[in-house]
């Protein structure tokens, strides 16, 4: 299996995408961004790591929706392909079996 | 949406110059949906903000990256475009033989002269530096107050040497007292007279000379001499000359103790062709051993070397007052002010004015320099124009290789590459034609240069230059064809519209511009030269003739020579005097008279002479009378010049009584103002006394009726009889005279040397664009010549464009020559003046070498068959 490495920011990105569910470009993705998690970034991070997810064969994506306020100009829409929500569920599986892993103790003395 | 919603400007700008294509629509789409939401939210002022800052976010690699293109690109460098160029080039060139010729000719004219210019100032700044100490050898040399006025002298009192060595000692190396010396130098039966000078030791590890024979300690031996390698063949030949004896001024013997390598031309020692000791000058002069107040008479120089570390002007500053701790109250009251003036800055910067150094020669290496650099930039707009002129024939080839596949960039290479082989050839010319001015480049600036083909930094610069010329000559055909669009041109709808030619008029007033400038600077110039030879000198030079004594024996038989050559009618009069009519070496300040200002200083010229001196010159009174034999009081009395009595503001001059030194002298009488020093400046007071000893020089007047070459042959044979001893020499006064016209006569050959270069290349230009403009005209002449228009007409209509750009030159150099040329006859007191039909005469000259050039192509292409021309197409 090809274990492509997912960065903290781009599993977030990811994520958003996928819960856009075909309305994910730049505009929505930074903007739920900053609702769901409070993250404040600019267009060019969020480009650069949607352009690069892409490149890692996460998304894909496809030109259209041009709006009026948009200047006529295409989105950019991008899809979680199957390795994307393949590596989502990895992380996830992974996350949950290290949670099953720890102590029960560890947890309360960290206040959990 | 409102139309005031936008976001910035410059942002988009931005975004659209970085942002890779394929990402652009995108990005810009949801920077503008961002944006709208935000001025809704928010209002626009945070928007702005906002969206020039996610602008700047996105500069970062992936969005500076641009996408592979799917196509090869073309290849810019494959050498069969350029053999194709290349052809294309010179089948070009041969085509148009006219263009080439004058682009070839003008542009090759431009380059000698650029080349010239550069190895003159390369010449002129490297003066001095064939002495390795350059940096640290410098002239002592002092500022002195005189009426509130401060002279800079170069020559100063003999002690200041001793006061420099023993109280600032620490700073200098070597310390030297130096004399100039003229001396006739003899071996056996040869004899010359030779420059040289009187040094001491130390001097020849100063100047680091080269020696060819001996040592560098050959001047410790009073007795001793040094000769240059030019002096040393012409006594010695082949034979060693070291050991040898010689004799100078044929009474001390000197040993030929070293040879040295001749000084090279632009050193400022050059001159000095033999080097005595100081010693031996000390010896064989009297007056400087028993000077009754050693700190009074400047009449040494004084050369140094400063320690490695030492700061130049830190020592300067030092030893200001070196000279003012030692002087006499009375010499105090100058406040001489000693300094050091260093070697770099000898011949450039040798000017001082009120203390102050205010340049000198280095202004010359500037207006020279911008010149050459101007005539360099009128050949390049020639260049630069008749390319752009001809763009229209040569649209079609750009169209038809657009439409076969070459790139813009492919068409920038191949323009330059024509201008490039264009300069290069023009290079070549211009290194013959270089060559070939060089010998009459060298006679008028009064140079000895040579190219230097060896010289790897001549041919990195050369060839640098007219790398430089091509692009900046090739770049506005380059540019400006390439960007024609094939489509246009192929269909035949492309025509150069009324801006095309803008630039070009643009061009074509500058070059005006500066020939008529540079005209204006040259007529200026020579009236200047000719107002001051106008200016009346106060006597009479013609056939007169000075002759250089360096012993006493025509002295002691003045009177014997003086009836001989008379009786034989070579001469009509003769006298004795310490200087040639036009120059003189000797002044005072002691100088005192009734109800003399006691704060007034005085700096009185005081020449010598034998009775006869004023029949001989040719002077004229204004009051008084001559020196007579007849009055045995004649020995105490004076004679002024106008200068001196307005100077002293005396009412009747004649009869007064002066002091000179503490003793009384008569006024006898007043002389008109004679010219001696510079015919630009004002006349200096002088004052004129009979001496009794020998002076330096004889003055004969030659009589008119016999032949100069004649009666200059029985002169010396007269002079060889009585002072068999001395080599014959002889000056014209007037030849002298002419000489202080050198410099400025210097200048106007330049100038006019420029101003004709300048005008050649402009007409060339637009001997060119009128060949052009009547080509291609030549239907619109035909059909009006079919509907009735005249040659005349015809003419008009030609020559009337270029006409009005050399108007509208004339009007922007007319202030442009009369400000700088008003900056340079400031220097002089005498000037001329600034008329304005001079401006008319330059204005109107430009005018008619236009028309003639113009015309020329006018007429041929009015006097063209219609026929010819209509049925052509």
């Amino acid at each position: 299996m090809r274990r492509t490495y997912l960065g903290e920011f781009e599993e977030v990105v990811l994520l958003m995408v996928a819960i856009l569910d075909g309305e994910a470009y730049g505009v929505t993705v930074s903007q739920a961004l900053e609702e769901h998690t409070g993250r404040v970034v600019t267009f060019g991070t969020v480009h650069n790591t949607l352009i690069r997810l892409e490149e890692k064969g996460f998304v894909s994506s496809q030109l259209g929706g041009a709006t009026n306020e948009r200047g006529g100009r295409r989105k950019r829409i991008f899809q979680v392909t199957a390795l994307g929500s393949r590596a989502l569920q990895e992380i996830q599986q992974l996350r949950h079996e290290l949670w099953q892993m720890m102590p029960p103790t560890k947890l309360r003395l960290t206040g959990l | 949406m409102k139309p005031d919603l936008k976001p910035p400007r410059w942002a988009e700008r931005l975004l659209e110059f970085f942002c890779a294509p394929h990402l652009l629509e995108e990005v810009q789409g949801d920077l503008h949906e961002r944006f709208q939401r935000q001025a809704m939210l928010f209002g626009a002022k945070i928007a702005r903000q906002q969206y020039a800052w996610n602008v700047l976010s996105f500069i970062r690699p992936f969005a500076l990256k641009r996408k592979k293109s799917e196509y090869p690109s073309t290849y810019l460098y494959r050498p069969d475009m350029f053999r194709n160029y290349l052809k294309i080039a010179v089948r070009n060139l041969v085509k148009n033989k006219v263009y080439s010729f004058i682009n070839i000719a003008g542009l090759s004219a431009g380059m000698a002269v650029a080349i010239l210019i550069g190895l003159w100032m390369w010449d002129e700044l490297s003066y001095n530096k064939y002495h390795q100490n350059y940096e640290k050898i410098v002239r002592v040399m002092q500022h002195v107050t005189n009426n509130g006025e401060v002279q800079t002298w170069p020559n100063t009192p003999l002690p200041l040497a001793e006061e420099l060595r023993k109280s600032y000692g620490s700073d200098f190396k070597h310390v030297t007292v130096s004399q100039d010396a003229y001396s006739i130098l003899s071996y056996g039966e040869k004899k010359f007279s030779k420059k040289g000078a009187y040094f001491e030791p130390q001097i020849t590890e100063m100047l680091t000379l080269k020696m060819l024979k001996g040592t560098r300690n050959g001047l410790q031996n009073p007795n001793a001499i040094l000769l240059s390698e030019s002096v040393a063949k012409a006594f010695f030949g082949e034979v060693d000359p070291l050991d040898k004896i010689m004799k100078m001024d044929n009474q001390t013997d000197v040993k030929v103790t070293g040879v040295y390598e001749d000084l090279p031309a632009n050193s400022d020692f050059h001159e000095v062709t033999f080097i005595a000791p100081w010693q031996l000058y000390y010896n064989n002069n009297e007056w400087v051993r028993t000077m009754a107040d050693p700190w009074r008479p400047n009449a040494f120089h004084i050369y140094a070397q400063l320690i490695p570390n030492a700061d130049i002007t830190t020592v300067s500053y030092k030893i200001k007052d070196a000279k003012l701790n030692k002087v006499s109250k009375e010499l105090a009251k100058k406040k001489p002010e000693v300094f050091l003036h260093p070697m770099s800055k000898w011949h450039l910067y040798s000017d001082f004015k009120n203390g102050v150094n205010v340049g000198g020669k280095i202004q010359y290496v500037w207006l020279f320099g911008i010149s050459g650099l101007f005539v360099l930039l009128l050949a390049c707009i020639n260049f630069m124009n008749l390319s752009t002129a001809r763009s229209e024939k040569r649209a079609k080839e750009v169209g038809i290789r657009k439409a076969v596949g070459s790139v813009r960039a492919q068409i920038v290479y191949q323009f330059f590459f024509e201008s490039l082989l264009m300069v290069f050839f023009s290079f070549v010319f211009a290194l013959l034609l270089a060559q070939l001015m060089l010998p009459f480049f060298n006679s008028v600036a009064d140079k000895t240069m040579s190219v230097p083909w060896g010289n790897p930094l001549f041919w990195f610069t050369g060839f640098g230059f007219s790398l430089l010329c091509g692009l900046v000559a090739g770049s506005y055909p380059a540019f400006y064809l390439s960007s024609f669009q094939p489509l246009k041109i192929l269909k035949g709808t492309f025509r150069a519209g009324r801006w095309a030619a803008l630039p070009r008029q643009v061009l074509v007033t500058i070059q005006f511009t500066v020939s008529v400038t540079l005209i204006i600077g040259t007529i200026i110039v020579f009236r200047q030269v000719k107002f001051a030879q106008n200016r009346p000198m106060g006597y009479n030079s013609n056939g007169l003739v000075t002759l250089p004594m360096y012993t006493s024996e025509i002295h002691t038989h003045f009177d014997a020579v003086k009836k001989e050559l008379t009786k034989s009618g070579a001469i009509i009069d003769m006298a004795e005097a310490g200087s040639p009519p036009t120059e003189n070496y000797s002044s005072t300040s002691t100088i005192e008279w009734k109800d003399k200002d006691p704060n007034l200083s005085v700096d009185f010229q005081t020449i010598a002479i034998s009775f006869d001196y004023g029949k001989t010159i040719g002077w004229s009174f204004k009051e008084g009378r001559d020196f007579s034999k007849e009055f045995s009081t004649d020995s105490s009395g004076l004679i002024l010049n106008e200068a001196a009595v307005k100077f002293m503001g005396l009412k009747n001059p004649v009869g007064e009584t002066i002091k000179w030194y503490g003793t009384s002298n008569k006024v006898i009488g007043v002389v008109k103002d004679m010219i001696v020093q510079s015919p630009f400046q004002q006349v200096k007071p002088s004052i004129y006394h009979l001496t009794p000893y020998p002076g330096g020089v004889i003055i004969v007047k030659i009589n008119p009726l016999a032949s100069a070459g004649k009666a200059l042959s029985e002169v010396e044979t007269v002079f060889k009889k009585f002072n068999p001893s001395q080599p014959f020499e002889y000056q014209f006064v007037d030849e002298e005279y002419a000489k202080k016209f050198d410099n400025e006569e210097r200048i106007g050959q330049l100038a006019t040397f420029f101003a004709i270069l300048a005008i050649f290349i402009s007409c060339l230009g637009i001997f060119g664009l009128a060949s052009f403009i009547a080509e291609q005209r030549t239907k619109e002449i035909g059909i009006r010549k079919v509907l009735g228009a005249s040659v005349t007409n015809l003419w008009q209509m030609l020559s009337k464009d270029f006409v009005i750009l050399v108007i509208i030159s004339c009007v922007i150099s007319a202030p442009i020559a009369y400000y700088f040329l008003q900056e340079w006859l400031q220097k002089y007191t005498y000037r001329t003046e600034i008329s304005g039909w001079i401006f008319a005469v330059a204005g109107f000259g430009a005018l008619v070498i236009t028309l003639l050039t113009v015309s020329f192509q006018a007429i041929k292409a009015a006097l063209m068959n219609p026929v010819k021309s209509l049925k052509t197409e």
